[in-house]
C-alpha cells in the first residue's frame, strides 16, 4: 500500500442522455506518499471536476478512488465527512477563511472540530504558523491580511491536522506573482521538510514547475505526465511549456 | 416590466422572509380583532352595567390601538430598512444597467403596495375569521349567554385597520424613496463586499461600563423593589430613564465582554465549533445593541402587563366567592347631627330621618323587606370622635405617617359589638369569636394596613372606648370583613364587648341578607324589583350580583388590555430578532459552506446554528426576566388593592406559557428557516 491516492478508471458525466458531457473520461493515475503532483489542463478539461471527485465534494459516475487504500466512492454521509476532516487538507483559490475569526482561530478550528484538546491545539497552531511564517499575523482578521498571508493561513489550516493528502485548487489564482512565489516555496517546504503529500490543480505553468511531477489532462483524459527527476526548476518549466505547446488550446495563454 | 420585476422580487423575498410577512399579517389580524371587540358583544345578553363597561373597553381599546400602531409602524419601518440594506447590490445592478433612480423607486413602491395589499387582505381575512371564535371567548369572560350565533363583521374596526396600515405603508414608501434618491452607485455596488470589520471593544472600558450599568440597574431594582422607599412620579421617571440607559449599556458591554471571557477559557472556546458560534453571536449582538435594548424593554413590558393582567383577573375571580358571602347589603348613615363633618350640611328632614334604621326606613315607605329576603342580619356600627386611627396607633403614628403619607389618620374607627359580629359571621358562615369584659379585637383584611395595626396590637395597646379601658385579646389582626365587595379592602374595625357601646354613637346601620330567589334569572328579576323601590340609592350598599358583574367586566377589560399589548409587543420583538437572524443567513450560507468543506458534520453544523439562534433570542429575554422580577414587585405594591401576592404564581405561569409559545415559536421557526437556507 505505498500509494496515497489511486484513481482508477474514473468517469464523470454531466447532463442527460441526449446531451451528455463527459467531464472525466476513463482517467487513471496515482500519487505516492510525499509526492508533490500538479494537475494541469485548459479550462473545461475536467481539472476541477477531478478535484471535486477526489475531495468527495462530488460523486463520480463510475470508477474508484482509493485514498490510503480505502475506497472513498463507497463512503456515505457522516463517514464521508469524517474522512474528509481527518485525511484531507484543503487550500482553495479564494482562501475560504471565516471572516469572523482571527488567523489563529481559523487554524485552530480545523483542530477543534476534530475534538483536539485546547492545549494541544495551541502547540500545533504555533508550530504550523512558524512553518508557514505567519506568526505575526495570527491575531489579525482575514480582512486585515494580504492575499498571500491569507493563503498561507489557509495552508497552515490545511497542514495543521497532518492530513494524508493536501488538495490545493488553484492556490495562486488570486495572488500576485511575488506572493505566488512565496506560497509555492512554502508548498515545497511542506512537501520536503514536513513530508506532506500535495495534489495541486493549476493552469499556471510557473506554479506547476514547483511540483515533482505534472499530470496533463485534456478533455477529461490523461494527456501526458512528466517527472521532474533531477532537472532544475528552470529546465522543468521548459519541459512543461513544451507539453503545453503540444496540448494546444487555450492553456498556452496561461504562459 | 417594472411590475414583473417587483412581482418576482416579492416572490423571492416572501420565501426568505416568510416570518416577517407572517408577523405583519398577524399584526393586522390582532389589530382588527381587538378593535372589533365592541361589536362582538352586541348579541350578548348582558346587564346594563356590563354594557357600560364594554363601552369603556371599546374606548380604551381604540386608545391603545394608537399606541399599538406605533409599535407596528416601528416594526415594519425597521424591518423594511433592514431588508433594503440587504438589497443594495440588486439596486446597484439596476442602476448600472441604466435604470433611473425614479424607476428603482417605482419598483420599490410597487413592491410595497403589493406587500401592503397582500398583508392587509390576508390579515383582515384572518382577523374576521378569528373574531368569530373570539366572541365565544368574550362571552365567556363576561359570563354572558350567547343567545344566538351571528356572523360578526365590524366595519368600523375594518376601516380603522385599513387607515392605520395605509399610513404605515405610506411612511415606508416615503422612506424608501428618500433612501434611493440619496444613495451613491459606488456604495451600492460594493455593498456586498464591505469588509466585515470586527472591532473588539476595549475590555477595560467594557468592564467599567458593565459595572456602572449593573450598579445603576441594581439601584433601580432596589428603589422599585423595596417597600421602604417612597417613589414619586418624578422619581419613577428617573428610574425608568436610568433603567433604559443601563439596559443599553449592559448589552453594549456584554457584547464585548462575553467574547473576551469565553476566549480566556481556552478549553471551552476551542471546543468543536464554539469559537465560530461565539464570534457569530458577538458580531450580531454588537451590531444590534440598540434593537436588543428595545426588544428587551418590549419583553419586559409584555411580561409585566401579562402577569399583572392575569393576577388581577385571578384575584377578582377568587375574591368574588369569598368576599361576597351575602346576596345584598343595605347601609344607612345614622345620627347625622352627631357625625356630620364640618363642611357637610343636612336639612332637618335628613337629620330626623337619620334616626331610623334600614328596616324602619323601608317600613315608612310601606315596604316589607322580608318579602324578598330569606334571612337577614342587622349590624350597628358605632364611632367615637375621640377614637381615631391616630389615637389607635398611639406613639407609632409617626412611623405610620411616614409609611403611608396619603393616609387620613384622624377619621374615627368603626366599632361593632361582639354579638352583632358573631351573628353576621353566622350568616356569612365564617369563624366566630368570644371576648372577655375588658378585651377588644381588630378585624381587617387589607394587606397594606395590617402590619401597622399588628405592630400596635403586639404592644398590647390599651384603648379607651366610650370611657371603658380595653386591652387587645390578640396580638395581631383577625382576618375578616363586614362590607361585601370584590376586594380585600377592610382596613380594620374594632370588635368590643356588647355593654361597652352607647346607642347614641351609632354611625351606620347595616342590613345583610340573602334572597329568596335561587336561579340567576330569578335573582336578576328580584334585583330589578328592588331597584324600582323607593330609597334605592340611599339604602342599597352593594349586591353580590352587581359586584360580580363589575368584577367580571373589569377582569375582562384587564385581560384584553394585557393580551392586546402583550401579544403585539411580543410579536414585534420576536419578529425583529428572527428577521435579523434570517437576513444574515445569506452571509452564513458562505460560512457554513466553508465549514462543510472542512469536513464538519451536519449535526454539528445544525447544533452550532441552533445554539447561535438560541443564545441570540435568550439574551434580551434574560435581562427582561430580571427586570420583570423587580418590576412586578413594584406593580404588586401598586396593585395591592386588586392583585394579591398569592395569585401571582398562577398568573406568572400563565404569562410564561403564552410568552414561551409565541417567543419559542418564533425561535423554532427561525431555526428551521435558517437551517433550510444554510443547507445546500
Amino acid at each position: 500500500m505505498d500509494k496515497t491516492l489511486q484513481v482508477e478508471h474514473l468517469e464523470k458525466y454531466y447532463g442527460s442522455r441526449s446531451s451528455l458531457t463527459k467531464a472525466i473520461d476513463d482517467l487513471s493515475f496515482d500519487v505516492k506518499p510525499q509526492e508533490f503532483v500538479a494537475i494541469m489542463g485548459a479550462s473545461g478539461s475536467g481539472k476541477t471536476t477531478l478535484l471535486n471527485c477526489i475531495s468527495t465534494v462530488d460523486r463520480p459516475t463510475a470508477g474508484h478512488i482509493f485514498v490510503d487504500g480505502e475506497d472513498i466512492t463507497k463512503l456515505k454521509g457522516e463517514a464521508l465527512n469524517r474522512f474528509r476532516r481527518e485525511r484531507f487538507g484543503f487550500i482553495f483559490q479564494d482562501f475560504n477563511l471565516l471572516d469572523t475569526l482571527t488567523a489563529y482561530e481559523n487554524i485552530a478550528l480545523a483542530l477543534s472540530i476534530q475534538n483536539v484538546k485546547a492545549a494541544e491545539i495551541d502547540k500545533r497552531v504555533i508550530k504550523a504558523a512558524k512553518d508557514l511564517d505567519i506568526v505575526n499575523v495570527l491575531r489579525k482578521y482575514p480582512y486585515e491580511m494580504s492575499g498571500g498571508q491569507k493563503q498561507r493561513v489557509a495552508s497552515a489550516r490545511a497542514i495543521v491536522t497532518e492530513p494524508k493528502l493536501i488538495l490545493a485548487d488553484e492556490p495562486t489564482g488570486a495572488l500576485d506573482s511575488k506572493s505566488s512565489r512565496l506560497l509555492l516555496e512554502k508548498f515545497r517546504y511542506m512537501n520536503r521538510e514536513l513530508q506532506a503529500t500535495i495534489l495541486m490543480v493549476t493552469h499556471d505553468s510557473f506554479s506547476a514547475s514547483y511540483a515533482s511531477r505534472v499530470v496533463f489532462i485534456k478533455d477529461g483524459k490523461l494527456f501526458h505526465e512528466i517527472h521532474r527527476g533531477d532537472s532544475s526548476k528552470k529546465e522543468f518549466f521548459g519541459q512543461i511549456i513544451d507539453v503545453l505547446a503540444l496540448l494546444g488550446g487555450d492553456v498556452s495563454d496561461a504562459l | 416590466m417594472l411590475f414583473k420585476i417587483a412581482w418576482k422580487n416579492m416572490r423571492k423575498s416572501i420565501k426568505d422572509y416568510t416570518i416577517y410577512f407572517f408577523t405583519i399579517v398577524i399584526g393586522v389580524a390582532i389589530f382588527y380583532i381587538f378593535n372589533s371587540l365592541g361589536s362582538q358583544t352586541v348579541m350578548m345578553n348582558v346587564s346594563a352595567d356590563t354594557r357600560e363597561i364594554i363601552k369603556m373597553m371599546t374606548t380604551i381599546m381604540s386608545g391603545l390601538s394608537v399606541f399599538v400602531s406605533f409599535v407596528l409602524a416601528f416594526l415594519i419601518i425597521y424591518a423594511n430598512r433592514f431588508l433594503m440594506k440587504r438589497r443594495n447590490r440588486e439596486f446597484g445592478i439596476y442602476l448600472t444597467l441604466g435604470m433611473g433612480k425614479r424607476k428603482v423607486s417605482g419598483i420599490l413602491v410597487l413592491e410595497t403596495l403589493v406587500v401592503g395589499a397582500f398583508s392587509l387582505v390576508a390579515g383582515l381575512g384572518i382577523g374576521i375569521f378569528a373574531s368569530q371564535f373570539m366572541s365565544a371567548f368574550v362571552a365567556n369572560m363576561f359570563d354572558a349567554d350567547m343567545t344566538k350565533y351571528r356572523f360578526i363583521f365590524s366595519g368600523d374596526a375594518c376601516i380603522k385597520t385599513v387607515i392605520c396600515f395605509v399610513i404605515i405603508y405610506g411612511i415606508v414608501i416615503l422612506f424608501n424613496t428618500i433612501n434611493i434618491s440619496r444613495c451613491k452607485l459606488i456604495n451600492l455596488i460594493y455593498a456586498g463586499r464591505r469588509s466585515e470589520k470586527l472591532r473588539m471593544k476595549n475590555p477595560w472600558i467594557c468592564t467599567i461600563v458593565f459595572i456602572v450599568a449593573a450598579i445603576a440597574l441594581g439601584r433601580c431594582y432596589y428603589l422599585v423593589g423595596s417597600d421602604k422607599v417612597d417613589i414619586s412620579l418624578d422619581g419613577l421617571k428617573w428610574i425608568l430613564i436610568t433603567g433604559v440607559v443601563s439596559t443599553f449599556l449592559v448589552f453594549w458591554s456584554v457584547s464585548g465582554l462575553l467574547l473576551r471571557i469565553v476566549m480566556s477559557i481556552k478549553k471551552l472556546y476551542y471546543k468543536g465549533l464554539n469559537s465560530f458560534v461565539l464570534r457569530q453571536l458577538s458580531s450580531k449582538i454588537n451590531t444590534t445593541v440598540f434593537s436588543m435594548t428595545i426588544i428587551c424593554l418590549m419583553l419586559f413590558v409584555t411580561i409585566c402587563v401579562l402577569t399583572s393582567a392575569f393576577a388581577i383577573k385571578n384575584t377578582m375571580t377568587a375574591n368574588l366567592k369569598k368576599m361576597a358571602p351575602a346576596d345584598i347589603e343595605f347601609k344607612v348613615n345614622m345620627n347625622l347631627d352627631l357625625f356630620a363633618g364640618e363642611d357637610e350640611e343636612y336639612s332637618r328632614k335628613q337629620i330626623e330621618n337619620s334616626h331610623f334604621n334600614v328596616v324602619q326606613r323601608y317600613e315608612k315607605k310601606k315596604v316589607d323587606l322580608n318579602k324578598y329576603l330569606k334571612e337577614s342580619c342587622e349590624v350597628k356600627v358605632y364611632r367615637s370622635p375621640k377614637l381615631t386611627f391616630a389615637e389607635f396607633c398611639g406613639d407609632t403614628i409617626k412611623d405610620v405617617k411616614e409609611q403611608y403619607p396619603f393616609m387620613i389618620v384622624n377619621s374615627a374607627e368603626d366599632i361593632v359589638t361582639i354579638s352583632d359580629y358573631n351573628r353576621l359571621m353566622e350568616l356569612f358562615g365564617s369563624k366566630k369569636y368570644t371576648l372577655a369584659e375588658d378585651e377588644y379585637m381588630v378585624v381587617a383584611n387589607f394587606d397594606g394596613l395590617i402590619p401597622a395595626r399588628d405592630q400596635v396590637l403586639s404592644q398590647g395597646r390599651q384603648l379607651n372606648v366610650f370611657g371603658k379601658k380595653l386591652k387587645p385579646k390578640y396580638k395581631e389582626c383577625q382576618d375578616g370583613f363586614m362590607d361585601i365587595s370584590s376586594k380585600k379592602l377592610n382596613t380594620g374595625f374594632l370588635v368590643v364587648p356588647d355593654d361597652v357601646v352607647q346607642e347614641k354613637w351609632i354611625a351606620e346601620d347595616c342590613l345583610f341578607g340573602n334572597y329568596k330567589a335561587v336561579t340567576k334569572q330569578e335573582v336578576r328579576k328580584l334585583e330589578d324589583e328592588l331597584r324600582k323601590l323607593p330609597l334605592k340609592s340611599t339604602c342599597i350598599y352593594a349586591s353580590k350580583q352587581e359586584i360580580a358583574d363589575a368584577s367580571l367586566g373589569i377582569s375582562a377589560l384587564v385581560t384584553f388590555i394585557g393580551l392586546y399589548l402583550g401579544i403585539v409587543f411580543l410579536l414585534a420583538g420576536a419578529a425583529i430578532l428572527a428577521l435579523k437572524e434570517l437576513s444574515e443567513s445569506a452571509d452564513n450560507v458562505e460560512r457554513y459552506r466553508m465549514l462543510r468543506k472542512l469536513g464538519v458534520e451536519n449535526h454539528m453544523l445544525n447544533g452550532a446554528l441552533f445554539r447561535q439562534i438560541f443564545i441570540f433570542f435568550l439574551c434580551p429575554m434574560v435581562l427582561a426576566v430580571i427586570h420583570s422580577y423587580f418590576g412586578m414587585q413594584f406593580s404588586t405594591r401598586l396593585l395591592a388593592y386588586v392583585a394579591e401576592k398569592d395569585q401571582l404564581f398562577t398568573a406568572t405561569t400563565l404569562a410564561a406559557a403564552i410568552i414561551a409559545v409565541i417567543y419559542g415559536g418564533y425561535l423554532i421557526i427561525t431555526y428551521f428557516s435558517s437551517k433550510s437556507i444554510v443547507r445546500e
